[in-house]
């Protein structure tokens, strides 16, 4: 097997004088979709949070595509190719649809074209001089995802997508995972929703105090719903 | 006759308050766009004013340069200052309280006027109206300066060139979508703290060249800016702290009222602004263009 694209060993991280993670280690494979489970607060945005570095305080090592990530500054981060949306989906108020669009800069050739991307999303492309938080909240995901579609990223973060939106949209979302996927994207995510997870991830990790407690393909998933059902409190 | 007064008075303390105006505007308009990004209140703005005032002087009596050039160089040199300042100092106060900010450029204000007015002294030096815009045109109603046509032209292109930058430009983009949300904007690969610089840098550009288009209307003073920076302030809290189309139509605005309280109540025009500020805050804290937080 060759060298795992994200390659993350004993990551803790702080906010402020609160230590949020506890050593955390994962792989992400070159055309996987990994998966982050657990209750809420035991750090899975944290993670992904500290892999981006948004979160300063943090120790450990975080190698991507053969670099360290935690040496760079955090404009650098992207450059690497690590595309980021946010579980706010942070969309600008005072930038339009397209300047939402076009805002993270392109960091590497293969993304997609402005054309692509309105085709996968046409919905964004009727409303493209609309302001960014004019459009509903499925839109805004959508959003929110494609302006990552364009900067030639080999991996993007994504941290609830499918959070407080309804199942039609929810179901969309879900397919635009899967034709990423067919395009060989990486996608590290963070999801409650397991019947939506189960659909498009290759691997789950499961988290618990800061930490991941076990990990398995997803074809072990119905055997080991008893330990999820336990640790998640469902 | 327009309510009991000449219109020539009329017209003369409107075009005075135009001119004033446009001052207030081009200026006001540079501290909103930086409170906006960086989040600093830049009280040496009056002083970063009187230097784009004081190279044009400068440059005129020790280098024969004039005033067209020194509309590009004093504005240049002012901005290289305000990047230094912002790289040396401000860029390392971003992650205290805001009013390390405050006191800084304060600080910063007091030591450059001071440093003028020892070489300078308080009286001011008057600085010559460029040839092609000496001379009056009649309108009829009253003569106007041309220069102060010029003035008055010359700031609303200012204003409107930074709407545009700011509107309609990718690095406007940048600047508005970091006024919102700064770390995002970085994780996305934007370099925010070069952002940051640059914009520091044109809002005191934008004072320089306010301060050379002001040298010949008004005296070239160690104290031009500090004269000016309480009524700018005013313009900022008036229009909405960061609005950037709020400063620009305020300043105007407020000009004006002030011109025509000239007219009508003149006891009352050094106080007009205070008192629209003070309802404004009553009325709508957020102020006329801001956004309620």
């Amino acid at each position: 097997m060759s060298e795992p694209l994200l390659s993350v060993r004993g990551l803790n991280a702080w906010y402020g004088e609160s230590h949020a993670l506890h050593g955390v280690d994962l792989d992400v494979n070159t055309g996987e979709t990994v998966t982050l489970v657990g209750r809420n607060g035991v750090g899975k945005t944290t993670t992904l949070r500290a892999i981006m570095g948004l979160i300063r305080k943090r120790t450990g090592s975080i190698h991507f595509d053969g670099k360290d990530l935690i040496a760079l500054p955090l404009h650098k981060t992207a450059r690497t190719g690590i595309g980021y949306v946010p579980e706010e989906r942070g969309i600008f108020a005072s930038l339009t649809v397209d300047e939402n669009l076009i805002l993270p800069p392109v960091v590497a050739k293969g993304g997609m074209s402005i054309e692509e991307i309105f085709s996968l999303f046409p919905n964004l492309k009727e409303r493209r001089n609309s302001p960014g938080t004019k459009l509903s909240g499925g839109e805004q995901q959508m959003l929110a995802i494609a302006r990552m579609l364009r900067t030639g990223d080999k991996m993007l973060l994504l941290d609830e997508p499918t959070e407080g939106l309804a199942p039609v949209i929810v179901q969309r979302i879900g397919e635009l995972l899967a034709e990423l996927k067919r395009r060989g994207m990486t996608v590290l995510l963070v999801e409650q929703n397991f019947h939506f997870a189960s659909k498009i991830a290759d691997r789950f990790y499961l988290m618990d105090h800061g930490k991941v407690v076990s990990h398995f393909p997803v074809e072990e998933l119905e055997s080991r719903m008893g330990e999820l059902h336990e640790v998640l409190g469902v | 006759m327009i309510f009991g007064i000449p219109i020539q008075a009329f017209a003369g303390q409107l075009l005075v308050g135009l001119i004033n105006g446009s001052f207030y505007a081009m200026l006001s308009l540079g501290l909103a766009i930086i409170f906006g990004l960086l989040r600093v209140i830049n009280f040496a703005h009056g002083a970063q004013y009187m230097l784009g005032a004081f190279i044009a002087y400068l440059i005129l009596a020790f280098g024969g340069i004039g005033y067209w050039p020194a509309l590009i160089v004093a504005p240049v040199l002012v901005g290289l200052f305000g990047i230094v300042v912002e790289r040396l100092a401000l860029s390392r106060l971003y992650d205290v309280d805001p009013l390390y900010g405050l006191l800084f450029t304060f600080g910063l204000a007091l030591v450059i006027e001071g440093v003028f007015r020892y070489y300078y002294g308080v009286s001011g030096n008057p600085y010559p109206v460029p040839p092609a815009l000496t001379g009056a045109v009649n309108l009829g109603f009253m003569f106007l300066p041309i220069y102060r046509g010029w003035v008055v032209i010359a700031s609303l292109i200012v204003c409107i060139a930074a709407w545009l930058l700011i509107e309609k430009t990718k690095f406007g983009s940048y600047l508005r979508a970091a006024t919102e949300n700064p770390k995002l904007v970085q994780a996305f690969g934007v370099n925010v703290p070069l952002l940051l610089t640059l914009t520091y840098g044109l809002g005191a550009a934008l004072a320089g060249l306010a301060g050379v288009l002001a040298a010949p209307v008004y005296q070239v003073s160690p104290l031009m800016g500090s004269n000016l920076i309480i009524v700018v302030f005013a313009v900022v809290v008036i229009g909405g702290m960061g609005s950037i189309l709020g400063a620009i139509v305020t300043g105007y605005m407020l000009g004006v009222a002030e011109g025509l309280t000239k007219v009508f109540y003149p006891e009352a025009s050094n106080i007009v602004v205070f008192v629209i500020m003070a309802i404004v805050l009553l009325m709508r804290p957020a102020g006329l263009f801001g956004r309620d937080a």
